[in-house]
């Protein structure tokens, strides 16, 4: 018996040494995913003069946090920057999932005499786009929301695809029978989603969340056709005005005899690097926590009604 | 006008509902429907009128086709379809490839704990932007400063200027593109693999089949329904490229427009750089309705072999 379970694990299992071949390439493999973030953050950490002789060095002559130092000191368009990506990912994500679960809430009843046509209206959005300059000429001369904050919001507000996932998650995930008595307890449809439907779907909820911050979070698009006054740049924004020149962040400093000097001693290389370090940060701490959800997400995407 | 009084008593029966969907709807209007109509102006030679948008497209004079006509008169508009189709297709035929690999290698790993550090570090690049990839791109292919280059002038190979040399890009775009997507798909691949039915293995077992033939014959064809309809998906999807990609990592280098510009970047460059309003809209319009065509098409494959797995 015992003889036969050996044997069994033996199929089960892979030969130890196919485990290795494995374990390397997918060891190598991650290594190659997460060594672009080690160097950079290595470079971060480089003397400015040290990396002006020797190159982007894997292991530098000499370390320094100098580049760390003077951004903080000059930080106030970092903090800025800062401040607006902070407020377009609370805010947008919020009104995102306002929109999305109402309208996604609302087509999934079979009682709503209208989900047919609804439906198509997110549907077809998905398959047929106007491109991008028509947007651009309705956000700038219909909606007038050129150099405005809400340029960053709601261009990403809505999409179909998480219309149609939530969707999916209420008519599959919420049984008829709590809707059912809600209406029993004269709840209205609004009170019955709010007190019942929703604290249901908290999983599929954070999933959209989860999809709308990091879409905030790393937007970039949106500052670049909308966006040209310095005090509404975003973080990934910023690191783009930043890659040829760091005058930009010199822009916002509200001292202007600082800058010139500050714009010459500042370790130029180093402190950009130190800032993609800062702009990456907190998603990479706060990855491993949200991952599950995430991959929980991309399976209710794939599963449709 | 029974019919209208019914009409309205559906409405107030419906009110809830409605009210629900309005956010929504407005939404979609303003940034999908009206853009859908304004995508008139790419028959009209657009001029910008003080008193609105409506004023600007209505005083636009109609030129017919004569955008569509310039677009594709200029070598531009081959280019850009041509880079645009080739490297989706690359990325779609690669992606399957590398992602379904990965995805097994990491569902045999016998230590789970590791399998599932793997799985962190290589879904890590695709919550970063394209912008944060651009600078790390750049720590690598940096004329003077880069790693690439200290590492060939050390085997004593002349330093390469990476960002005007276009003959080297199609390669650098397609592994850069692998290294921040891979992590996702094959999380998608290892999340189905998961899900396949434990005793098909066992019945293998017993039939005596070793580990490879059951990853051959149970493994491979289990996976063959997702890896075909994310595919068809992203055929649908060919001729859209991801703007990031090919505007951020490049860093905009014009030197390597040849084999960078694709279809959006194209349109952006003609919208914000050279003002071409009715010929970038053209060209947004032809993307439009080339990938119209496509995702119903394939959409309409996907449904002949999964109805559950259509998008409509």
């Amino acid at each position: 018996m015992s003889k036969n379970k050996t044997k069994t694990r033996d199929f089960q299992r892979l030969s130890p040494a196919w485990n290795i071949v494995f374990n390397i390439i997918a060891a190598v493999v991650a290594f190659v995913c997460v060594f672009p973030f080690l160097f950079v953050l290595i470079i971060s950490f480089t003397d400015e003069n040290t990396l002006a002789k020797n190159g982007y060095q894997l292991i530098p002559e000499k370390w320094s946090v100098e580049a760390y130092r003077y951004i903080i000191e000059t930080g106030e368009s970092l903090m800025r920057a800062y401040s607006v990506t902070i407020f377009i990912t609370v805010v947008g994500t919020i009104v995102s999932l306002i929109f999305i679960t109402l309208y996604a809430y609302a087509i999934s009843r079979k009682s709503f005499k209208y989900r047919h046509f609804f439906s198509f209206v997110a549907l077809f959005t998905m398959l047929f786009n106007g491109g991008l300059v028509p947007t651009y000429i309705v956000v700038t001369q219909v909606l007038h929301l050129k150099d405005n904050i809400w340029a960053l919001i709601l261009p990403m507000t809505v999409n179909a695809f998480y219309i149609m996932i939530m969707r999916t998650f209420f008519s599959t995930m919420i049984p008829d029978a709590i809707i059912e008595s809600g209406r029993i307890d004269g709840a209205s449809e609004l009170q019955t989603f709010v007190r019942l439907v929703l604290p249901l779907s908290l999983p599929g909820i954070a999933t959209i969340a989860l999809f709308n911050t990091l879409g905030y979070w790393n937007d970039w698009f949106n500052a670049l056709l909308y966006i040209d006054k310095p005090g509404l740049v975003p973080l990934q924004a910023m690191l783009m005005r930043i890659e040829s020149s760091m005058q930009f962040i010199m822009q916002n400093s509200t001292n202007a005899s600082l800058n010139t000097g500050i714009l010459q001693t500042m370790p130029q290389d180093t402190s950009r690097m130190a800032m993609v370090v800062l702009a990456t940060g907190p998603i990479i701490l706060a990855y491993p926590f949200f991952q599950r959800y995430f991959v929980q997400g991309l399976t209710v995407g794939a599963v449709k009604e | 006008m029974n019919m209208l009084g019914r009409f309205f008593r559906d409405i107030i029966k419906n009110k809830a509902m409605l009210l629900m969907v309005l956010p929504g709807t407005i939404w979609f209007f303003f940034f999908s429907y009206l853009p859908m109509a304004g995508t008139i102006i790419s028959f009209k030679e657009y001029r910008y009128s003080r008193d609105g948008f409506l004023a600007s497209i209505l005083e636009s004079k109609w030129v017919g086709l004569d955008n569509f006509k310039f677009l594709f008169s200029t070598n531009d508009a081959y280019i850009i379809t041509r880079n645009t189709v080739l490297y989706n297709g690359a990325f779609i035929i690669l992606g399957l490839i590398f992602s379904v690999g990965l995805a097994i290698i990491l569902s045999e790993i016998i230590n789970k704990r590791l399998s599932k550090s793997y799985q962190t570090a290589i879904f890590m690049p695709y919550f970063l932007s394209w912008v944060i990839v651009g600078y790390f791109v750049f720590s690598f292919l940096s004329l003077d400063k880069g790693l690439l280059n200290q590492i060939l002038s050390y085997v004593g190979i002349d330093p390469i200027n990476w960002y005007s040399e276009s003959k080297y890009w199609p390669y650098i775009l397609v592994m850069i593109n692998m290294w921040k997507l891979i992590g996702y798909n094959s999380v998608i691949y290892l999340a189905a693999v998961i899900g396949i039915d434990k005793s098909l293995y066992e019945a293998a077992m017993i039939d005596g089949a070793n580990k490879w033939r059951q990853i051959r014959h149970i493994t491979i064809p289990m996976l063959i329904p997702l890896m075909t309809i994310l595919t068809l998906l992203a055929v649908g999807r060919i001729f859209y490229a991801d703007f990031g990609l090919f505007y951020q990592v490049p860093r905009d280098s014009g030197m390597l427009y040849s084999v960078t510009n694709v279809i959006d970047t194209y349109v952006y460059r003609g919208l914000k750089t050279s003002g071409e309003i009715g010929m970038s809209t053209a060209a947004g319009l032809y993307q439009s309705v080339v990938g119209f065509t496509l995702v119903i098409l394939s959409n309409y494959i996907v449904r002949k072999f999964n109805k559950d797995n259509a998008l409509f």
